[in-house]
């Protein structure tokens, strides 16, 4: 595309669907402890 | 739905439902405008008459054409179609802990949410009885997942450092029986460490949080000695010997608050870089807002004008072969978590809970010492599934504000601590947090931008 251009591949549905194993860190248990990001956490689902 | 702004030079547009992240040049930056929540087949006839004589009419159809492709290919103005999966995991197992060690401090922090140390109860330690009660407890509770989170907080944990060594040579002595995997992490001041203590928090702590404001007046001016003075001079070598003694592949974090008297806190940023430290978090105080250290609306501006010099600079930074971590700047937009997550948000009470040293359960280490929100103990193995199951039931679609939010998938609803405490609702965002919040995610996704950009005419 001349106008656009897309940073990543928007796999947010795709996402939904293998999601929610669960074995991936409480997002508080890392460096916060007081304010929440979720988006910077690491997904750790083998099947993904 | 979109989130659509314009920050150092880069037209950044967030189609919230895809993740889709894309970078506009001027002209389909100005046509969405224009469109509300489609890109028809024909382009609205005003938009075109608006915009030819400034682009010319075929640049303006060209770029037509291409926001008709994202939209096709469901990477604009994408469906919601996440509500369902909202009340999945619903009374998930408990997999994360926050182990308060000890309540009671070697410092006096002004700005400590956990009054001094103490959560507003009896100054104590957690005897090795409790804490192994608790790891029994997440054993149990934690039903098939594999990896369980144990972090030793307090008050300061190196107070009652012996109990640490022996809850993790307890836990370690049951992961093969039970095929669990601990990862033990520990939020200290540093004030106690020795080389035996730092010897074994590398070889233990997948992550060790290191409680660093910045600049030595800046951190002397709130975290205090029981005696007044500061305690900068005493921790930061001991932190620069633990760093330099980490290893590769274990994490660590500098963590300082920032408050209305620092914010300039990049300056602090740039401080903790000279002394060696390249991982690095920076929170803004959560506190009353009558208390005068405390962030207010007011200082939101301010607080945003500093969160954009810290973007460029740590673009500088990347672009000239010095990458730091910044904690609240990193995101993955393509391996992150998944959406089911990104519902959920901290899961405290339901996945995360807290246990002090009477092994009394909390939702969180936030909540801890307010009664009303006991929710059971270790020591008898109670736990009340009402409060789980209500914790449960938070999600960004539970949240009205959070639903109609463009960000809700990058912050999944906030602290609901923060919420409780400053809003009186679990359920109601705290605006102050949200406003930083979402301006942290506009300079995330810019820096990535920035530096895509920077790998493209390299």
């Amino acid at each position: 595309m001349k106008h656009i251009k897309t940073l990543n591949r928007a796999s947010l549905k795709e996402s939904a669907v293998k999601g929610g194993c669960g074995e991936c860190q409480a997002s508080c248990q890392s460096a916060c402890k007081t304010s929440c990001t979720v988006s910077n956490q690491k997904c750790e689902n083998k099947n993904r | 739905m979109i989130h659509k702004y314009s920050l150092n030079g880069f037209n950044i547009v967030l189609d919230t439902n895809s993740g889709a992240v894309h970078v506009f040049d001027d002209i389909p930056f100005k046509m969405l405008d224009y469109l509300t929540d489609s890109v028809p087949d024909d382009p609205p006839e005003k938009m075109i008459a608006d915009l030819k004589g400034e682009y010319g009419e075929p640049s303006v159809r060209e770029a037509y054409c291409e926001l008709k492709e994202l939209y096709r290919d469901g990477q604009l103005f994408s469906s919601d179609d996440y509500e369902k999966f909202a009340s999945m995991m619903i009374n998930a197992p408990i997999k994360s802990m926050c182990l308060n060690i000890a309540h009671d401090c070697n410092l006096r922090c002004a700005y400590c949410f956990a009054a001094q140390g103490d959560f507003g109860g009896e100054r104590m330690l957690m005897p090795f009885g409790v804490a192994k009660r608790a790891i029994d407890f997440l054993i149990e509770k934690s039903k098939s997942r594999h990896n369980l989170e144990v972090d030793f907080f307090g008050g300061e944990p190196l107070m009652n450092f012996d109990v640490v060594r022996q809850t993790v040579s307890y836990a370690r002595g049951l992961e093969k029986k039970y095929n669990k995997n601990f990862r033990f992490t520990i939020t200290t001041n540093g004030l106690l460490l020795t080389d035996d203590k730092i010897d074994f928090i590398n070889k233990e702590m997948s992550n060790v949080i290191l409680s660093l404001d910045g600049r030595k007046n800046v951190h002397d001016r709130l975290r205090i000695r029981t005696g007044g003075a500061g305690s900068y001079d005493s921790i930061v070598p001991k932190f620069q010997k633990l760093v330099s003694k980490r290893g590769e592949g274990k994490d660590y974090y500098t963590r300082g608050t920032f408050t209305k008297y620092n914010l300039d806190f990049t300056n602090d940023i740039a401080h903790m870089l000279d002394l060696g430290f390249n991982k690095i978090s920076v929170e803004p105080v959560m506190s009353d807002p009558r208390l005068p250290y405390s962030i207010g609306e007011e200082d939101l501006p301010r607080i945003s004008e500093e969160y954009d010099r810290l973007a460029k600079f740590i673009i500088e930074r990347t672009k000239a072969g010095k990458k730091f971590d910044f904690f609240h700047f990193m995101v993955d937009l393509d391996q992150g978590p998944c959406a089911i997550k990104r519902l959920r948000g901290c899961s405290c009470g339901n996945e995360y809970v807290a246990v002090t040293p009477l092994g009394d359960i909390y939702p969180c280490h936030q909540f801890v010492g307010n009664e009303e929100w006991k929710m059971g103990n270790v020591m008898d193995g109670s736990l009340d599934e009402n409060v789980k199951k209500r914790f449960a039931g938070i999600n960004v679609y539970s949240k009205p504000e959070c639903k109609s939010c463009w960000a809700k998938f990058y912050c999944s609803g906030g602290c609901n601590a923060n919420n409780w405490q400053y809003t009186g609702d679990i359920f109601k965002p705290h605006k102050i947090s949200c406003e930083l919040e979402k301006k942290r995610l506009e300079c995330a996704v810019m820096i990535q931008a920035a530096l895509a950009d920077n790998a493209e005419n390299a």
